[in-house]
């Protein structure tokens, strides 16, 4: 049965699969309802990051998600708390202030309202998505000589807005 | 909004500096504008709160019980100024000290996110937001202790990380008492609510406990001697010059002098453990004979002081108190960039293995810091400890005073013996001239903080403060006034 | 009154077990369950009874609803203890890898 050494069986491997896109949709889901039903960024992303993980335990190491996209992981991952921040600047600019929002809101309880809420939903989920996956990595495939501890410790701050 | 960019500013190049991967001479580029740039607006706040008192300033749009505040203050001000000045130094400083280790853009990533997380706790007028950024100065503060990749650095930071989350732990269970009887989270309105419901002695407990192992106060200091030492020269500067004091000191007097009403239960206990704690460490860093451990419990020794001028509880002990964590920050932070200055040179932490290679320079900086800590007259340190001895007579408290003025003998006998063993003979070993100039310009910044003790000075500086932290009135009208 | 002492033995109970365990895994373990504690107290002073979920949604009255700001709160310090507890476990695979145990008895460089 372990014939390679490369994740679990082909059952699992088969049902993965289908269900990694249903976890991915389902957290992307979340993510886009944040501001009418429980969720939002930080559940979204964790779900996001759960289907990553999910195809990394069921393929192993040389499965399609490679372990070497992690500067590009680093740099999704700041860029989450970059775009927060970013919006939080741009109310200067509209006058008002930090994290203001100043985007028309739109109509209560519609998908598209709420001014910059969703926005700030997808950048908390870039963040917490690219920063859980990234943990995930750092301690399951731990190399010699990395730091594991670094990428995790800036996880907090996308929240203090609220 | 000048407020916001005390958090916005560190936090936005601490994550350009997490994506810059490899660029070390760009992170240190970057980590230099910040600070120095943080080191400017914060004298700038200064004449700005001069002119147009106390700045309030409400975020997203919001008013006040709905949203986070944040408020600067003459305190906020002076705690804002200590932590940039102390930044700013151990950033110039770590150009030429960090040079050795590599993935320096993460090093100098989390600095920023520390100094974030400081400035954050001081200026915000919520309190669970206070304990947020409390948090993400620890995160990164825990990485930090860690940053050098040893054993001894693991293990220490393990240390830390657990007893300091206790430490939130306990403050978020008063932060849940604090509410319930309250039903606010912002800091001027339960100053005011908080004077017709006195029975918080829960939350009393919970603060005092959670706070005092943040300040290392007697039962709790354990971690300190260990944690501080195992971080880099540059950071330890940071943790034992500022971090102790905002997230020890700066949160009780904000908490337990300006939010709550003054309770004399609370003051007797951090007189006690105050006193204890000036004790302990005194004598345990007689003992020591690694040089940063000695500098740690050093540390632990003077927050004794601070914690136990604050439980005198008068105006004169608040003036030492602050007067003190002012000159503390300089000397420790100098002391601990000496340190870092020895080690560079001999290549060993431990006092009796030295040989004296070390440069003129941290020669006369580290004499005059330890003559500094000790107490000795021309130093700013002497005069602080003046003002809380003095402030201890006053009360009425003599045998208190009297073990102060013994602590501080102590203190200058092991400092003594750490010069006689550090520096037998005058060496020429080279140190990089960055670091060298800070060690000048710190050095000498131990001589000018006695000039705030002439009273036409202090009364512009240091009074006011002590106004602010006396008048709890002001504090709690800043919330019926409302802001922006 | 019951319910917030109970939350508070929880708490004991995570504190019982960073103070005796000499597992490092259990440690951090106990400053989970510590973490839990806090959260289920803050969720307790939110409750009202007879209250409902408090979200908005067409036709709800939300005059019924418990207090949203401390579930808020919850939310906020599950995140910092999940960064926190990140950081733990990095921490220890650095002590398993530099000792070679996961006995704190033993983990022991460190003087004083």
């Amino acid at each position: 049965m372990a014939e390679k050494h490369s994740g679990m069986t082909l059952i699992v491997k088969t049902i993965t699969r289908f269900t990694v896109w249903l976890i991915l949709l389902y957290g992307i889901f979340l993510m886009i309802h944040g501001h009418l039903t429980p969720g939002g960024g930080f559940v979204g992303g964790l779900v996001v990051a759960l289907s990553f993980i999910h195809m990394k335990l069921a393929f192993g190491k040389k499965g399609p998600v490679k372990g070497s996209g992690k500067t590009f992981l680093h740099a999704l991952d700041s860029s989450g708390a970059l775009l927060f921040l970013g919006i939080g600047v741009a109310a200067f600019f509209a006058g008002l202030p930090f994290l203001s929002n100043f985007l028309p809101k739109g109509k209560l309880f519609d998908l598209f309202s709420a001014g910059t809420i969703p926005i700030l939903n997808f950048a908390i989920m870039l963040k917490v998505g690219a920063a859980i996956f990234l943990v995930f990595i750092a301690l399951n495939l731990y190399e010699h000589g990395s730091k594991a501890g670094n990428s995790e410790d800036s996880k907090n701050e996308k929240r203090e807005g609220e | 909004m000048i407020a916001s960019y005390f958090v916005i500013i560190p936090l936005l190049s601490g994550f350009v500096l997490a994506m810059s991967g490899k660029r070390n001479k760009f992170a240190e580029l970057v980590a230099l504008i910040t600070t120095s740039l943080l080191l400017f607006l914060s004298v700038l706040l200064f004449p700005l709160i001069n002119a147009s008192g106390t700045i309030f300033y409400q975020l997203s749009g919001w008013k006040v019980p709905y949203t986070i505040s944040l408020v600067v203050d003459n305190l906020s001000a002076f705690v804002l100024f200590l932590v940039s000045l102390v930044a700013f130094f151990s950033t110039l400083y770590s150009i030429g000290y960090m040079r050795r280790f590599s993935s320096l853009s993460n090093y100098y990533g989390l600095l920023m996110l520390l100094i974030a997380g400081l400035n954050g706790v001081t200026i915000t007028g919520d309190l669970f937001n206070l304990f947020v950024f409390m948090e993400v100065s620890l995160i990164a503060t825990y990485a930090l202790v860690a940053f050098q990749g040893e054993a001894e650095h693991y293990e220490a930071a393990f240390k830390y990380a657990i007893l300091g989350s206790i430490s939130s732990t306990l403050i978020l269970f008063g932060i849940g008492c604090v509410y319930s009887a309250t039903s606010s989270l912002t800091l001027m309105q339960i100053s005011i609510k908080s004077a017709e419901t006195p029975v918080l002695y829960l939350a009393y407990g919970f603060f005092l406990t959670g706070f005092g192992l943040k300040a290392s106060m007697f039962p709790f200091h354990s971690w300190l001697p260990d944690a501080h030492p195992s971080a880099p020269s540059p950071v330890s500067a940071m943790l034992s010059g500022v971090l102790i004091k905002v997230l020890g000191a700066y949160a009780m007097i904000r908490v337990f002098f300006m939010v709550f009403q003054k309770s004399s239960l609370v003051l007797e206990t951090l007189l006690v453990f105050g006193a204890i704690t000036m004790v302990v460490g005194a004598i345990m860093a007689f003992g020591q004979n690694d040089i940063k451990r000695m500098l740690g419990f050093s540390s632990v020794s003077q927050m004794g002081y601070i914690i136990f001028a604050l439980g005198l509880g008068t105006p004169l002990g608040i003036l030492g108190a602050i007067y003190h964590m002012l000159n503390h920050a300089v000397l420790k932070g100098t002391l601990f960039l000496d340190a870092g200055a020895i080690e560079m040179s001999e290549g060993t932490r431990d006092l009796e293995k030295m040989t004296g290679k070390s440069d003129q320079t941290v020669y006369v900086s580290t004499l005059m810091a330890s003559m500094g800590i000790s107490g000795v007259p021309p130093f700013g340190g002497f005069f602080s400890k003046l003002v809380i001895i003095m402030a201890a007579i006053y009360s009425g408290k003599y045998i208190y005073a009297l073990i102060a003025l013994a602590v501080s003998v102590i203190t200058l006998t092991y400092y003594l013996k750490m010069l006689k063993k550090a520096f037998p003979s005058t060496g020429d070993a080279k140190i990089p001239s960055s670091m060298k100039s800070v060690l000048i310009i710190m050095s000498l910044l131990t001589l000018i903080t006695a000039i705030l003790f002439i009273p036409s000075i202090r009364e512009v500086t240091l009074d006011k403060v002590v106004d602010c932290v006396t008048n709890r009135e002001v504090y709690s009208q800043l919330f019926m006034a409302g802001g922006n | 009154m019951g319910l917030y002492l109970l939350s508070f033995i929880l708490f004991l109970v995570g504190l019982y077990g960073v103070l005796t365990k000499a597992n490092i895994v259990k440690i951090i373990l106990g400053s989970g369950i510590m973490g839990y504690a806090v959260n289920l107290f803050l969720i307790l002073i939110a409750y009202r009874s007879g209250g409902t979920f408090p979200i908005l949604l067409p036709g709800k009255d939300p005059g019924l609803m418990v207090d949203p700001l401390p579930q808020a709160l919850v939310l906020t310090s599950i995140v910092i203890e999940l960064g926190t507890t990140a950081l733990l476990v990095a921490l220890a695979v650095n002590i398993h890898k530099h000792y070679g145990t996961l006995n704190v008895r033993k983990v022991r460089r460190l003087k004083g």
